[in-house]
């Protein structure tokens, strides 16, 4: 089953896989991020994924492509997760949004937008979510100091 | 108070600041600002194996123009600093902070870009509780010590800013 | 200082829209919601029509502390994301490092693990219910209810040492065995809360005001809260019965008979009813764990995951060293990355974990069950009365440790 999925993935989308492995049992395809739109949708129609568990990044500094994209789907249907990833570099980070698909990835992409400056594109309303709009920077990227801190008002001493 | 521009300064006795202090120690009304895990402790406080109405704080007012005591209970982040300093400066003269926790002590282990190393960078703070969270055994002690604390103040004391 | 930052936020004040709808703002520090959280209305007289939900007032960096820590000194902050229920994170934490390393704890690790989550479990139903009645106006209930979760709280404090925060998973154990009597101890605390739950469910479930306040409000279809990523007792009040338990089981569920409740009208008083349902489903696990409960060790055999006993590491070199390393440098996971899910008090938990090899993590990034939840609070709301957003969003159990980390 576990490769089956996987080489049904491969069979499908033969030039735009990048890797698949099965690390512990989490079934994951590295995907080209050109191709997350084509894929979300033919997982969420044809093979009956139909939750967006989770979307998330990671931050890979200092390797190129620096950010990744992580998608978990679950299907209900068949029991079974499977992870989606994709390189993103970091020069005009960017990715196609998942929206259209589901309406779960409107918050999970604006705080990856948030803490990482990834951008979505054909998010209705890509802004700030757990940070205040005049915070400089994406505080999980792995440049941003630990102990950066931006107040808003000013401290006592 | 407003009793000293009836009788003047002179006429003030100690007296009357024990009478003043015994009524406002015993009869807090507080506002609660919970953020946080603190919050849960501070739920238990109120019910009914800690009771917190045996030293007259029970009532919590849900407007802080109606409150003496701020409990700022959880952390304070600094996107939340504002609304803090907001709700504190709505408050009448006279008031107090308790600050409930560690983090809204200093910070307690979270030290990062995100929060504020303690509420008094922001505003003034009278009690500090320890714990994350204190038991609700250390947060009657703080409203003793916050009670001592007020029977010694006089009515002239406060600055009424 | 800069300026801009100093500046009030918009629509801070109540304002006036062309067409006669008001802006009304709620929170961040609102009386009937437990949690900071900002609610942008739009208002019809007393109707929504629109709404924006504002968070971040308690995002304490989790996910970045945690990259700077040790695997095993990030076991405090996990206490403190979800509060209420925090051995389920506990659990969730451990079980995802012991996934990365491909190692599995003993069978009385697991069954104490599985007790301590629907402990948790338990006491995140009983406070959901009990603030969410209050905030309704049924202040008596609370008292029951909080009754019950005290009861619940001097038994993990019997076991873990704290009331609130345990911090008692490690990874590839726990800190500590159960006491001797926390059988009889268990059955102490399931009586009382038995007791105050009948009554609770005597004052609330028939109660017409109750009644009226949740029926209808907060409803989702089946669809939507698919769409919208839903789990836990949210979604099964839509009628899908996904449970991380029994879809995907970890530790040692699947040895355990207890049912799935689902509701049939995604409203707030399935909702409600699905809650109560789970804390008794709970008690079942619980007393069928406590059955089963096998002898044996708690902690994984090998020193170089779990740290060595006290007395073999003042008698013997190997265990002082082992012990030396593990606290300075910490377990270190072989590269790689896994997602490991738990049931928690509102719905599927996540950790995710990439690991460099080294003895901090370099991503953890926690799927927030509540997180979903909120974000589907706008639609939820919508159409209805101001005054029900209370309803909902106590039904919702928004937890902000969890939902804003």
């Amino acid at each position: 089953m576990t490769s089956y999925l996987l080489e049904t993935f491969k069979a499908k989308f033969p030039d735009d896989v990048l890797e698949t492995h099965s690390f512990r049992g989490d079934d994951t395809v590295l995907l080209k991020k050109e191709a997350l739109l084509k894929a979300a949708s033919y997982l969420k129609d044809e093979l009956g994924f139909d939750f967006l568990m989770d979307l998330t990044a990671a931050d890979y500094l200092p390797r190129e492509p620096r950010f990744e994209l992580v998608c978990h789907f679950y299907s209900s249907k068949h029991n079974y997760r499977l992870r989606l990833k994709c390189p993103v570099p970091e020069a005009g980070a960017s990715v196609s949004s998942l929206t259209a698909l589901w309406d779960g990835a409107n918050w999970f992409e604006r705080e990856a937008y948030d803490m990482y400056g990834i951008k979505f594109e054909g998010h209705p309303d890509l802004r700030r979510i757990l940070m205040y709009e005049s915070f400089e920077g994406h505080p999980l990227r792995k440049d941003y100091p630990l102990k950066k801190r931006q107040p808003r008002i000013p401290h006592r001493d | 108070m407003g009793l000293e521009t009836v009788f003047g300064q002179s006429f003030l006795t100690t007296r009357l600041d024990a009478a003043v202090n015994w009524g406002r120690k015993y009869s807090f009304f507080q506002y609660p600002f919970v953020t946080a895990c603190c919050g849960m402790e501070y739920m238990s406080v109120f019910a009914s194996a800690y009771d917190i109405s045996r030293f007259g704080a029970e009532y919590p007012r849900f407007s802080p123009r109606q409150a003496d005591v701020l409990f700022v209970v959880g952390t304070v982040n600094e996107k939340l600093a504002p609304v803090l300093k907001r709700v504190y400066d709505q408050m009448c003269e006279p008031k107090w902070v308790v600050s409930f926790g560690v983090c809204a002590t200093s910070g307690g282990f979270y030290d990062n870009y995100a929060t504020v190393q303690g509420i008094d960078k922001i505003i003034p703070v009278d009690i500090y509780i320890p714990g994350c969270p204190p038991r609700p055994e250390a947060v009657l002690d703080a409203l003793i010590k916050l009670q001592e604390k007020v029977s010694k103040e006089s009515v002239l004391d406060r600055k009424y800013k | 200082m800069d300026k801009k930052n100093l500046q009030t936020p918009k629509n801070w004040n109540l304002e006036t829209l062309e067409d006669g709808r008001m802006v009304l703002n709620m929170g961040p520090s609102h009386p009937a919601m437990h949690g900071i959280v900002r609610v942008l209305l739009t208002v019809q007289g007393e109707r929504v029509t629109a709404s924006d939900v504002e968070i971040g007032y308690l995002h304490r960096g989790f996910e970045k502390t945690c990259e700077n820590v040790t695997y095993n000194q990030c076991v405090p902050y996990t206490d403190r994301l979800n509060y209420v229920s925090p051995f389920i994170n506990n659990v969730g934490f451990a079980l995802a490092v012991e996934k990365l390393m491909g190692i599995e704890t003993p069978a009385r690790a697991q069954y104490i693990r599985v007790i301590m989550s629907e402990l948790s479990r338990l006491t995140d139903h009983l406070t959901c219910i009990g603030a969410n009645a209050m905030e309704l106006g049924g202040f008596t209930v609370y008292f029951y209810l909080i009754n019950a979760r005290e009861a619940l709280y001097r038994l993990t404090d019997a076991v873990a040492g704290g009331r609130v925060t345990p911090a008692y998973t490690r990874v590839g154990g726990l800190t500590s065995d159960l006491p001797p009597d926390f059988g009889q101890r268990a059955a102490e605390a399931f009586r009382i809360v038995r007791k105050n739950l009948s009554d609770a469910d005597k004052m609330l479930t028939r109660n017409r005001i109750f009644y009226d306040r949740l029926r209808n409000t907060g409803s989702i279809t089946k669809e939507e809260a698919v769409s919208l990523s839903f789990t836990g007792p949210a979604l099964r009040s839509t009628g899908v019965p996904f449970d991380v338990r029994k879809a995907t089981p970890y530790l040692v569920y699947d040895r355990f008979d207890f049912d799935i409740p689902v509701g049939s009208n995604g409203d707030n008083y399935d909702r409600y009813l699905v809650r109560m349902e789970e804390m008794r489903q709970s008690m079942r696990i619980v007393e069928q764990a406590l059955a089963q409960l096998p002898d044996g060790p708690v902690n994984h055999p090998d020193f170089n995951v779990i740290l060595p006993p006290k007395e073999e590491v003042c008698g013997n070199i190997e265990a002082l060293m082992a012990h030396f390393k593990l606290t300075f440098e910490g377990v270190k996971p072989p590269k790689g990355e896994v997602y490991q899910a738990v049931e928690g008090g509102n719905g599927e938990l996540g950790f995710y974990i990439v690991s460099d090899g080294s003895g901090r993590p370099w991503r953890v990034r926690v799927r927030p069950p509540c997180f979903s939840l909120t974000g589907g609070l706008s639609r939820m709301i919508k159409g209805g009365y101001i005054a029900d957003i209370i309803s909902t969003f106590g039904q919702i159990n928004m937890i902000g440790g969890e939902l804003e980390r």
